[in-house]
């Protein structure tokens, strides 16, 4: 699979290390009155579908950046691929 | 039609004419007693012992492709129980005693071989770890010898033992482990099925639930729907596909693992060899060719394929204790979806919606599983209670905290 990085360009997949799921981005807050429960379902528990998925590949062999890769679990083609940073701050996760 | 070595000889004489189907080829019914989900060797094996040791027959399995089409037809084959944790050990040391009876129980030659396993170590530290793991089998009956470097050297002196990276120091060696022809497993656990009443239902692909108040009333098929008392689920690769339908996300993610498989050669192993330094394993088949696998792929797909780079992986780890493959050259590779769950262990439990039933989460291990996951899941529908040997497989595991960690990585998900 070749990723294409929004800054570096075409990569081969094998330079990356794979996340799963970028839902992970969306922790959970720890002081929630639920957040045992939340967090179980954060750690544990995955959609894991068959088709159009989102997940994080961190460039380990490359510039260290966490991406988001809409990938096609049925096909392995790759829709799109965006800066993990951008995903997080449009979330308002920087604040 | 019982097969014995007279048949054989009769039917040589007589023109081959006496041969019938190994299973019949049944509409579904409007509705059975239990519906199991699934026609890979868990749920025939579960079939099989539902009718046999509880004398359940009103069943059917129903399977979207063909008998033996997953992974139950894709694996490398590997028997073995030499696991260490309470909650594993004594699940797998039953099923590797119902292998060594499942040939006669099932009138079936499933060429199970015991041939013997090597888990390699190459360090001090993972000495005293198989030290220990031995022990803990020993414990729960099965069988462990722990062999320093010349014991090793003595089975098979060809190993690359002075590897700079990766010397050889011993293993750990289970005898009893082995090999068995994977398709014979799934064919013989049908027919074991099939002849006591329960009816395989192939191309039939459920698409729903039928679930009123919380109860599961029966499933709806690409044949119709089918009303059933208890579903039993068992879709390996496909379980959060399947169980999605029933409104449930799973502690699970589907990833691809590859096998392969050499030109013939002599008979040059002896039995299944495993690298303790990387992921290799690494078996010769009764034709001659060397099946090998290695690690996942690494991220999530349903793709029954996977990539170049383990390829280059695995060949890489067989050629750190194995150089002498290095020119063999490799027929066949293929790929199978794994249910890989959070921590590396199955689940054969109930889940919260009254008989519906669920079974995975076998990751690469559930070849060897497959009779005591069976045996144990019959008995989980027959009587409403775990079997004692899969008591600690249940779907909640996570959220009480007490998730089966056999590989010791502490309690992190994304390790697999
Ligand atoms: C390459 C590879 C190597 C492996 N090596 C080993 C090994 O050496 N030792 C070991 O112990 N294990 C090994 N495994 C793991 C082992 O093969 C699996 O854990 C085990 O086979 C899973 O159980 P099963 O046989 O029931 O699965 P499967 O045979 O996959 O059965 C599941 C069935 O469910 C069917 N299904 C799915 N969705 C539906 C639906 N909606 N309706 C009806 N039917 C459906 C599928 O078609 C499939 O036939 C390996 C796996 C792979 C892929």
């Amino acid at each position: 699979m070749i990723i294409h990085h929004p800054l570096l360009g075409p990569r081969d997949a094998a330079e990356f290390y794979v996340l799963g799921d970028a839902a992970l981005i969306d922790r959970p807050d720890g002081q929630a009155e639920d957040a045992a429960e939340r967090f179980y379902g954060y750690l544990y528990l995955r959609d894991n579908p068959a088709g159009e998925h989102r997940e994080l590949w961190y460039h380990e062999q490359g510039d260290r950046s966490w991406l988001v890769v809409t990938r096609d679990t049925l096909t392995h083609e790759i829709k799109k691929v965006e800066l993990a940073r951008d995903v997080a701050l449009q979330k308002g996760r920087g604040q | 039609m019982h097969f014995s070595g007279f048949k054989i000889i009769k039917e040589a004489l007589t023109g081959h004419k006496g041969w019938k189907p190994t299973w019949r080829t049944p509409d579904p019914k409007t509705e059975y007693d239990i519906v199991i989900v699934g026609g890979g060797g868990h749920g025939l094996a579960t079939a099989h012992y539902l009718a046999k040791v509880h004398g359940i027959t009103n069943v059917a399995v129903l399977e979207k492709g063909w008998l033996g089409s997953g992974n139950i037809g894709r694996n490398t084959t590997i028997v073995r129980s030499n696991y260490l944790l309470p909650g594993n050990e004594p699940f797998y040391e039953w099923s590797m005693k119902l292998w060594e009876g499942l040939e006669q129980d099932l009138n079936y030659n499933a060429m199970m071989s015991q041939r013997g396993i090597l888990n390699l170590c190459h360090s001090d530290a993972q000495r005293d770890a198989f030290a220990r793991r031995g022990n803990a089998m020993i414990m729960a009956g099965a069988d462990a010898v722990l062999l320093d470097e010349t014991g090793v050297r003595d089975m098979c002196p060809y190993l690359d033992f002075d590897n700079a990276r990766f010397p050889i120091r011993g293993g750990l060696l289970q005898p009893r482990a082995g090999t068995a022809r994977h398709d014979a497993v799934a064919w013989g656990y049908a027919r074991g099925a099939d002849s006591r009443g329960v009816d395989i239902i192939q191309i039939c692909e459920v698409t729903g639930f039928q679930i009123e108040k919380g109860v599961c009333k029966g499933v709806e098929t690409s044949r119709g729907r089918i009303g059933a008392k208890k579903v039993a689920v068992c879709v390996a690769g496909s379980s959060s596909r399947v169980m999605e339908q029933a409104g449930m996300r799973l502690p699970i993610e589907s990833h691809v693992l590859q096998a392969f498989v050499s030109e013939g050669l002599k008979p040059v192993l002896p039995g299944v060899i495993t690298f303790g330094a990387g992921h290799f394993y690494i078996s010769q088949s009764d034709k001659g060719g060397l099946v090998f696998g290695g690690d996942i792929d690494g991220y999530n797909t349903y793709a029954q394929r996977g990539n170049l780079p383990v390829v280059e992986d695995v060949c890489e780890g067989g050629m750190a204790i194995m150089p002498m493959i290095g020119r063999a050259r490799m027929l066949r590779m293929w790929g199978g979806v794994m249910d890989m769950s959070m921590d590396g262990s199955p689940f054969i439990d109930k889940t919260p919606i009254e008989g519906l039933y669920f079974n995975g989460g076998w990751c690469y291990g559930g070849f060897k599983a497959t009779p005591a996951s069976g045996w144990c899941y019959a008995h989980l529908l027959a009587t409403d209670q775990p079997h004692p040997v899969a008591t600690e497989y249940r779907l909640d595991r996570f959220r009480r905290g007490r998730m089966i960690d056999e590989r010791g990585a502490g309690a992190q998900p994304n390790l697999h």
